[in-house]
């Protein structure tokens, strides 16, 4: 199959209960070993719950399917011990182009900010993604990793889910406190509990393709509307490592499927579009379509949802997997609260709220972008012709052109954890945006901002006073610059807007939850009391 | 010269939605027909005949 990559094989073992047949209570069962999955895993270890994943298979990811990682799951996974390995094997980049026929119309560059450790964007086949991930999982003590274990029914109780598991031994029954869905789009988790998915689906076909080239094509992201080599569609060419390449090729909704796969097929289209004399192999290739769509709620009884078996998206803009890790990083505290007894079932459901808002705000970024990409109808894609024709010369259709919106982050600025702002402030750090990072240093070494930021709530004292605050559980970690920290750049100064001084309130997940120019011990307190739905009094 | 061919469009992909949406369920005559309104609409916007002139050579 692939020539750069070999596909690990994960040990089935027979479980202890399955050989007795005496079902143990777990506390979390996770379904699906994907990147949300393993993501949950190790976040879930990281809050010290033990945890039990299951798969139905014994590989990682077959093919390179997602591959633009963006900043915010990057920092997640650095938080959880294995973003920095993602990143050395990944291809950093940052410029992208837009082409119409073979005329370059506009050019977007992501322009990181200077000043943080992780980049705006890699990009990496998945299956490095997962292998890495099963690895750290493999080491904790707190993580059950168990393959080729089908799930195939479940029932609810008020204090647990009952699941039947099928593996090569046969059917047997498993218990958890919580089950965490990641289980992707077509979830048989979410059909077992009879959740609504519901959304748009869009008539069009793509074929994605894998090739390894020597190519001095720049790392830069490609996107072609109606090329010459492909006409009336649109094309996608990027770079990932180990010299393979993605290519993407719309080819609307009568194409067949099976016969676009084979290689005969696959290989031609290549050929048309990095040109004839350039040598290259085939690795993988698939043919999809796809639908925007988002469940009814992210918790149904004691079954949680969480990825694509939460939210599908088209995949311009790279909000699939990079929104699910996000999910993850918004539910691990408020479980592992909710189950160690320190805060109200009413902590867990602010997941459905916060991450919902997420979802819809990446279906209809995704969905604009698809829309722009495949016209629905001969108004729209005059528009679209309209604006691509004018782009090259008039700056004002440059914003109108989508091609995909790169996944950012989404503030959650109306949920109810926030404590809303008194007074005045500048700059990005709203209640409810996550923390910017910035270089500091730590005993006079350089550090990052983000990196002092781990393991439950922190009170971040720039310039201001503050003394500890007693919060039972959630009593924050006091970071105080110049005692903890120095910001040698003034950027965490300039970042959180603290001229006149700041103090903030920073959730385990490194979202900011309230923030204030003085020091009351009281207000701190209320403002935890009011991130945790009321945990403490 | 008042015509500006920077970006100026408050929140362009709200605008972009807004725009294709309107026309999602009509024929391509009734969207010419629309898209002939939304012109003049928007000339008498603009309402200087050399912004005028200087927009319709841009759109040639």
């Amino acid at each position: 199959m692939l020539n750069t990559y070999d596909f690990p094989e994960f040990a089935y073992v027979q479980s202890e209960e399955q050989k007795t047949g005496n079902p143990v209570r777990h506390t979390v069962i996770v379904v699906g070993a994907g990147p949300v999955g393993l993501t949950a895993a190790l976040d879930f270890a990281a809050q010290g719950l033990n945890v039990v994943v299951l798969d139905d298979n014994n590989t990682v990811s077959v093919g390179s399917r997602a591959v633009c990682y963006a900043k915010r799951p990057l920092e997640i996974w650095d938080r959880l011990g294995v973003g920095a390995r993602m990143i050395d094997k990944g291809v950093g980049w940052k410029l992208g182009r837009v082409f119409l026929r073979d005329e370059e119309v506009y050019t977007f560059d992501l322009l990181p900010e200077d000043g943080h450790k992780i980049p705006a964007f890699i990009n990496l086949q998945q299956y490095y993604l997962e292998e890495y991930m099963v690895e750290a999982c493999e080491k904790s003590p707190h993580i059950d990793l168990r393959w080729k274990h089908k799930v195939v029914s479940l029932h609810q109780h008020d204090d647990h889910v009952e699941l039947a598991v099928e593996t090569p031994d046969g059917i047997f029954t498993m218990e958890a406190g919580w089950l965490l869905a990641c289980d992707g789009a077509n979830s048989d988790v979410r059909r077992m509990v009879g959740a609504e998915f519901t959304g748009q689906f869009f008539q069009d076909r793509f074929l994605i393709a894998d090739i390894v080239m020597k190519a001095d094509f720049p790392t830069e992201r490609w996107f072609w509307f109606d090329p010459d080599f492909h006409r009336g569609q649109s094309a996608l060419l990027h770079k990932q490592s180990d010299d393979v390449w993605r290519l993407d090729f719309q080819l609307g909704w009568d194409s067949d499927p099976e016969v676009e796969k084979r290689p005969e097929n696959i290989i031609p289209r290549v050929k048309a579009m990095i040109g004839d004399d350039v040598e290259f192999e085939l690795e993988w290739a698939s043919v999809y379509q796809f639908a925007c769509r988002r469940i009814d709620q992210f918790r149904h009884g004691r079954v949680l949802f969480a990825g694509d078996a939460a939210h599908q998206v088209s995949p311009f803009g790279a909000r699939g997997a990079n929104t699910g890790v996000q999910d993850i990083d918004n539910l691990s505290w408020k479980l592992a609260a909710v189950v160690k007894g320190d805060a109200p079932l009413a902590l867990l459901d602010t997941y459905h709220g916060e991450r919902a808002y997420a979802a819809d705000d990446n279906l209809l970024n995704s969905t604009r972008s698809t829309d722009f990409i495949t016209p629905k109808n001969g108004a729209s894609k005059r528009f679209r012709n309209a604006v691509l024709s004018l782009a090259k010369t008039a700056p004002f259709a440059r914003p109108l052109v989508n091609s995909g919106r790169l996944s950012t982050p989404t503030p959650y600025l109306d949920s109810p954890l926030n404590t809303p702002d008194d007074g005045e402030w500048n700059g990005k750090m709203r209640p409810g945006t996550c923390a910017a990072d910035a270089p500091i240093s730590v005993d006079g070494r350089p550090g990052w901002f983000l990196d002092l930021l781990t393991g439950g709530f922190a009170l971040l004292a720039l310039g201001v006073a503050a003394e500890p605050v007693d919060a039972g559980a959630f009593s924050p970690k006091l970071i105080a610059l110049g005692t903890d920290f120095d910001d040698p750049d003034g950027l965490v100064s300039t970042r959180y807007d603290a001229g006149g001084g700041a103090l903030y309130l920073i959730r385990p997940d490194q979202h900011v939850a309230a923030r204030w120019r003085n020091f009351d011990a009281e207000a701190v307190k209320a403002a935890i009391s009011r991130a945790t739905a009321g945990a403490i009094r | 010269m008042s015509l500006t061919f920077e970006p100026n469009i408050e929140s362009p992909d709200d605008f972009y939605e807004l725009l294709t949406d309107a026309q999602r369920d009509l024929s391509d005559e009734d969207a010419n027909d629309m898209n002939a309104r939304l012109v003049l609409i928007l000339a008498n916007q603009v309402g200087s005949l050399a912004d005028l002139k200087m927009a319709i050579e841009a759109a040639k």
